[in-house]
């Protein structure tokens, strides 16, 4: 089967229609934030300030890169853990985040609010730093630029790949994996 | 006994640079070759597709020089000295720690080590090391270096089993962890394990263990034949490459043994993720 094709801002339609276990291509605008970056905007959005960009239909990858070599629009780019963004992940859906990328499992409550949020977790290929490097065509920082590899990133990629691990009907891809 | 070599720490500074490009970039041959032979060992499509996207990833970051994983991780190094060996220059933990420095700098690798555990703020420079000494005989220096990522390093586990625990029960503990850890250490897995010593001594050959040698088994056959069996196991467990299902669950398994006591049966076990960095150097 060949991948799904998934852009940014996501449209109920497309969300529905994909299952945990599905390959997807990511084209087009991705979202990076990390640890401290969530810290900083779930702070933002307790304030009630708006976030530095417009989240509704957005894609969100977690992912602290190495720094860019010279030449390169980024250095090694794959996903981090994403359960450590757990405590965070409801206040961005909420927000309007649709799609979020990472690796590993993510918690109860999180899946919980992948179904009620109507959201899609997929897992990119974790330690495939510089593949996955070769698939984004441009990066730039857009906010907390004092966090250094934990800053807010806005990225252009092309055919980015990833797998559906939990879907909006509760399908779970890590689950279904093992063996009882 | 007389001294009969010095070496001067500009040499060990030196050295450690070239290891830490070197495995930062290239994947070890050996490593190369066991993603190949498991995805032939694969039926689902999508567990070969991703063993062979990990072998894409590894040309890629020699061809381009984009390191392997964007987590360059935590140096940790062990080093043998010859007590025969004086060194001489900076302290030794000083040349370490400039040459990871100066490393994570010139390469372009990600800095990732905070000062303090709870108030974490970035050292910027990759340093300190994590520096393990021992004394042994002769007049060598002998380094092992490993980088470890922060997502295989929190799936580490330590268990204090009862010294009546059988086979059985050893391997069902560790399949099970490997089974719970899923996807989150980035298998297949390169599986040390430390077996008897204290509790510390099993946690340090859990990581020591890998520096037998890649494509090795362990020479007492008593193990070898363990290590065979914890690998069966966990690959029964169904986890697969990246967690998305197969058989491919661990690569290889190391174990180190060390004499322990008789109310104690301590088992370590260090989840190295794909990505294994890990090289070493005689001086
Ligand atoms: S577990 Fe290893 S391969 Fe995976 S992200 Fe961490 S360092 Fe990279």
């Amino acid at each position: 089967m060949s991948p799904i094709i998934i852009s940014a801002p996501l449209d109920e339609a497309h969300i529905a229609s994909v299952r945990a276990g599905d390959e997807v291509l990511f084209n087009g605008t991705l979202y990076v934030a990390r640890d401290r970056a969530h810290e900083r905007m779930s702070a933002m959005i307790a304030r009630g300030e708006a976030l530095p960009f417009d989240a509704r239909g957005q894609i969100l990858y977690y992912m602290g890169p190495s720094p860019a070599p010279p030449g390169m629009v980024i250095g090694g780019a794959g996903p981090t853990t994403s359960s450590r963004m757990d405590p965070f992940t409801d206040v961005m859906l909420a927000a309007g985040i649709k799609c979020l990328i990472g690796k590993g499992r993510r918690g109860p409550a999180v899946r919980e609010s992948l179904v009620s949020r109507r959201a899609l977790y997929c897992a990119s290929f974790g330690g495939a730093a510089a593949y996955l490097n070769r698939k984004i065509v441009s990066a730039e920082i857009i906010a907390f630029e004092d966090l250094g590899p934990e800053a807010l990133y806005r990225l252009q990629v092309k055919d980015f790949p990833a797998v559906v691990v939990n879907d909006i009907c509760g399908g779970d891809l890590y689950e279904s994996a093992i063996r009882a | 006994m007389s001294v009969k070599r010095s070496i001067h720490t500009d040499a060990i500074h030196s050295a450690i640079i070239a290891e830490l490009e070197k495995i930062n970039f290239i994947l070890a041959g050996e490593v190369v070759k066991a993603f190949s032979s498991m995805k032939d060992r694969e039926e689902s499509a999508l567990a070969k597709k991703t063993l062979e996207l990990l072998g894409e990833n590894a040309r890629i970051a020699g061809e381009c020089r984009i390191p392997l994983c964007q987590d360059c991780g935590s140096v940790v190094i062990f080093m043998e000295i010859g007590q025969q060996l004086v060194i001489e220059g900076d302290a030794l933990s000083t040349a370490v720690d400039a040459a990871v420095g100066e490393a994570y700098r010139k390469f372009y690798l990600r800095k990732s080590i905070v000062r303090d555990p709870l108030r974490r703020e970035n050292t910027g420079t990759n340093a300190p090391a994590f520096l393990h000494t021992d004394i042994v005989p002769g007049d060598a220096l002998r380094m092992m270096i490993l980088l470890k990522g922060g997502g295989s390093e929190n799936m580490t586990a330590l268990k204090m089993l009862r010294p009546t625990a059988s086979l059985d029960d050893i391997v069902e503990y560790i399949a099970g962890h490997v089974r719970e850890a899923g996807p989150n250490p980035c298998p297949p897995l390169f599986l040390g394990i430390g077996l008897g010593g204290t509790a510390d001594v099993a946690m340090v050959n859990s990581k020591k263990a890998v520096f037998r040698g890649l494509g090795t088994s362990h020479p007492d056959p008593f193990y070898a034949k363990l290590e065979q069996r914890i690998m069966d196991a966990a690959n029964e467990t169904g986890v697969g490459p990246l967690g998305f299902g197969g058989v491919s669950t661990v690569a290889a398994v190391f174990i180190r043994e060390a004499p322990t006591h008789i109310a104690s049966l301590p088992v370590a076990l260090n989840l190295n993720c794909h990505s294994l960095r890990c090289s070493e150097a005689v001086l």
